[in-house]
């Protein structure tokens, strides 16, 4: 985020796509500064110009990248930290499919395969979260690899106290134990509450009860024309 | 005045005394006391379980959940134009900007822009949500502590901004108008001069809560030198929004990262901050808050540009594959959606990082050591909304 231009701009300007490859020296310099910080265990980075930077290590070095970030990046503002599971849904909830299939109370399909986002990944779920500099005005999304099924990975808490209730948070929704955490207790659901509702597998139940209203409910957009409509269909 | 570093020496050294005064020489039993989550200051259902040392309270911790609604899980069903009607949900009092970071989020992965007279009409219904939201707070601020008056003058007060909205959008609270691309309706007749109508009444509204609360004795007394947030401290739990200001951290969405789609750029106003970091600056920070939205409206209202309201966006809008991330400056604080998109109508994941979240976050440190009255000045001082934290 964050680029100094952001707030000065005249007329918000569409990304600089037209320019052959534009480079970001503010967010490479920053990554190479990660680099040269944590060596091999950055496995991945990827940089929008001129919008964020995302930056993939290993599992073990989690918690030294928050460090790194937070000392040797002045990145001391934590925004959020979350887990995302990449596994496809099973459910068939993309409108695509145009079949629920959970409603007709058909078995699950087979789940198809893992596609990660930018920086990579190698495992169904990864750990990723976002600090900012409020002084450099930049700021950086950390991701993480969790193992398949075992996730887990070192606290933040240390490093960055706001930690805690993400952590918490992540741990009941997605299953993912935080190494270290001082206060493991759930923060939403009930203390008794079975599964982790956020991963991809877990069903949601009002899809179960009622049908998924279709294409029917997408509300005309103006300016559409014929045009669009048989692009999309 | 005192120097800044000095302020930030005072307000280490409160930290450090609200840690010593918990291990008083004394010995007691203590007990243990239930606040909520049904109470007046905490904005719907937040339960705070106070351990307390006497009049002390040696631990605070806020239990959430109560409202929880899975926001993150049913965005994952929802179709992009659908999912805005959830999040209106999230902050409640403020909702239309709730929907702006969402859409602007799939603007930038669609790299599709509103034209300039709807995001005009985007940044004013933005300040006129973050001022329904935050003449509340006013007047929430004034019933918690005892002065029940300006609850009353904050309701009223409200109408006229929600008035404006309601012309607008169609719902006082949960509009729903804002569109990838534009928005759905343009402005209807009369409207730019009776906001401009609003916005005098709603600064008087502002004169008169500075009379009869933020310069009222007692007030002052209460919130003074209550619940100090050191900036180093607020930055680490993610404190955003007045209440970071009211640490002294200069730091605004609006002025230092404005996301394309909305136009701050275009008016002048200013960004205040307080160095105290107590619950009387982050109180103060935010009437003044108020004071530059009205002026940020009436600015915007005069130079909103002709034109069309809605971009050329398909139909049946399907966001390309990728991750992005938005983030604005909300009436509570930096409200932000992570989306990742597959490249169908639906989101993937949608991560919702909401300002309250993070600001209640620090309930536990800061009620360290305090006494029982202040947790509910704390509480109302640093103003959440329960739908903001449970989402």
């Amino acid at each position: 985020m964050s680029s100094p231009e952001g707030g000065a701009t005249e007329a918000p300007a569409a990304e600089p796509e037209t320019e052959p490859a534009p480079v970001d020296e503010a967010r490479e310099a920053l990554l190479e500064s990660v680099r040269a910080e944590l060596g091999d265990a950055v496995v991945g980075s990827h940089i929008r110009p001129g919008d964020d930077l995302w930056i993939r290590v290993t599992n073990e070095a989690w918690r030294s990248a928050g460090e790194v970030a937070r000392h040797k990046l002045g990145c001391t503002y934590f925004d959020f930290l979350s887990v995302i599971d990449w596994l496809p849904s099973p459910f068939g909830r993309d409108m695509d499919s145009q079949e629920d299939i959970a409603v007709h109370g058909a078995e699950p399909r087979e789940a198809g395969p893992i596609v990660t986002g930018y920086a990579g990944g190698d495992t169904r779920l990864q750990v990723f979260a976002r600090v900012v500099s409020l002084e450099g005005g930049h700021g950086l999304t950390l991701k993480a690899d969790l193992d398949d099924l075992e996730p887990s990975v070192a606290t933040w808490v240390p490093v960055y106290a706001g930690a805690n209730w993400h952590e918490r948070e992540a741990w009941e929704m997605f299953g993912v134990t935080f190494v270290g955490h001082p206060n493991p207790v759930h923060m939403y659901l009930p203390g008794d509450f079975e599964g982790h509702p956020m991963r991809k597998d877990f069903p949601l139940l009002a899809r179960r009860v009622k049908p998924w209203p279709g294409i029917v409910d997408v509300e005309p957009m103006p300016g559409a024309d014929d045009a669009d409509e048989e692009a999309a269909e | 005045m005192t120097a800044i570093s000095d302020r930030a020496q005072l307000s280490a050294l409160a930290a450090q005394a609200a840690d010593n005064r918990i291990n008083v020489d004394y010995e007691s039993e203590g007990m243990t006391l239930n606040i909520g989550p049904q109470h007046p200051a905490t904005h719907g259902t937040l339960r705070i379980v106070a351990r307390l040392d006497g009049e002390q309270v040696v631990s605070a911790e806020p239990i959430a959940g109560y409202m929880h609604r899975g926001y993150e899980k049913l965005t994952e069903v929802r179709t992009y134009p659908q999912v805005t009607t959830l999040i209106n949900r999230i902050d409640w009092l403020g909702s239309f900007a709730n929907e702006v970071p969402f859409i602007l989020a799939a603007e930038k992965l669609m790299e599709i822009e509103a034209p300039p007279r709807a995001q005009f009409i985007r940044t004013i219904l933005f300040e006129l949500s973050r001022i329904a939201n935050i003449s509340l707070f006013l007047g929430d601020l004034g019933i918690q502590l005892g002065g029940l008056s300006v609850g009353f003058y904050a309701f009223r007060d409200r109408e006229f901004v929600l008035n404006q909205i309601e012309a607008v959008t169609g719902g006082r609270f949960h509009p729903n108008f804002d569109r990838i691309g534009g928005l759905k309706d343009d402005l209807p007749k009369g409207w730019i001069a009776e906001t401009h109508v609003a916005m005098d009444k709603l600064r008087a509204f502002c004169d008169e809560v500075e009379d009869i609360l933020i310069g009222n004795e007692i007030f002052q007394k209460r919130t003074r030198g209550v619940g100090i947030i050191p900036p180093d401290i607020a930055k680490s739990y993610g404190l955003s929004g007045p209440n970071a200001r009211g640490s002294g951290i200069d730091w605004d969405l609006r002025r230092d990262h404005c996301p394309p789609g909305l136009v701050y750029d275009k008016a002048d106003w200013k960004v205040w901050t307080h160095p105290d970091g107590d619950a009387f600056s982050r109180s103060w920070i935010r009437l003044q808050e108020t004071r530059e939205a009205t002026k940020i409206v009436d600015q915007l209202l005069d130079a909103i540009p002709s034109g069309p309201i809605m971009a050329k966006v398909p139909r049946i809008i399907k966001v390309p594959e990728g991750e992005a991330w938005v983030a604005t400056e909300n009436p509570l604080g930096e409200m932000g959606y992570y989306i990742v998109s597959k490249g169908d109508l639906v989101p993937f994941r949608v991560k919702i990082r909401s300002a309250s979240f993070n600001n209640v976050s620090i309930v536990p440190w800061v009620c360290r050591g305090v006494y029982v009255p202040d947790v509910i000045t704390i509480l109302a001082s640093l103003y959440f909304i329960l739908g903001d934290i449970d989402r």
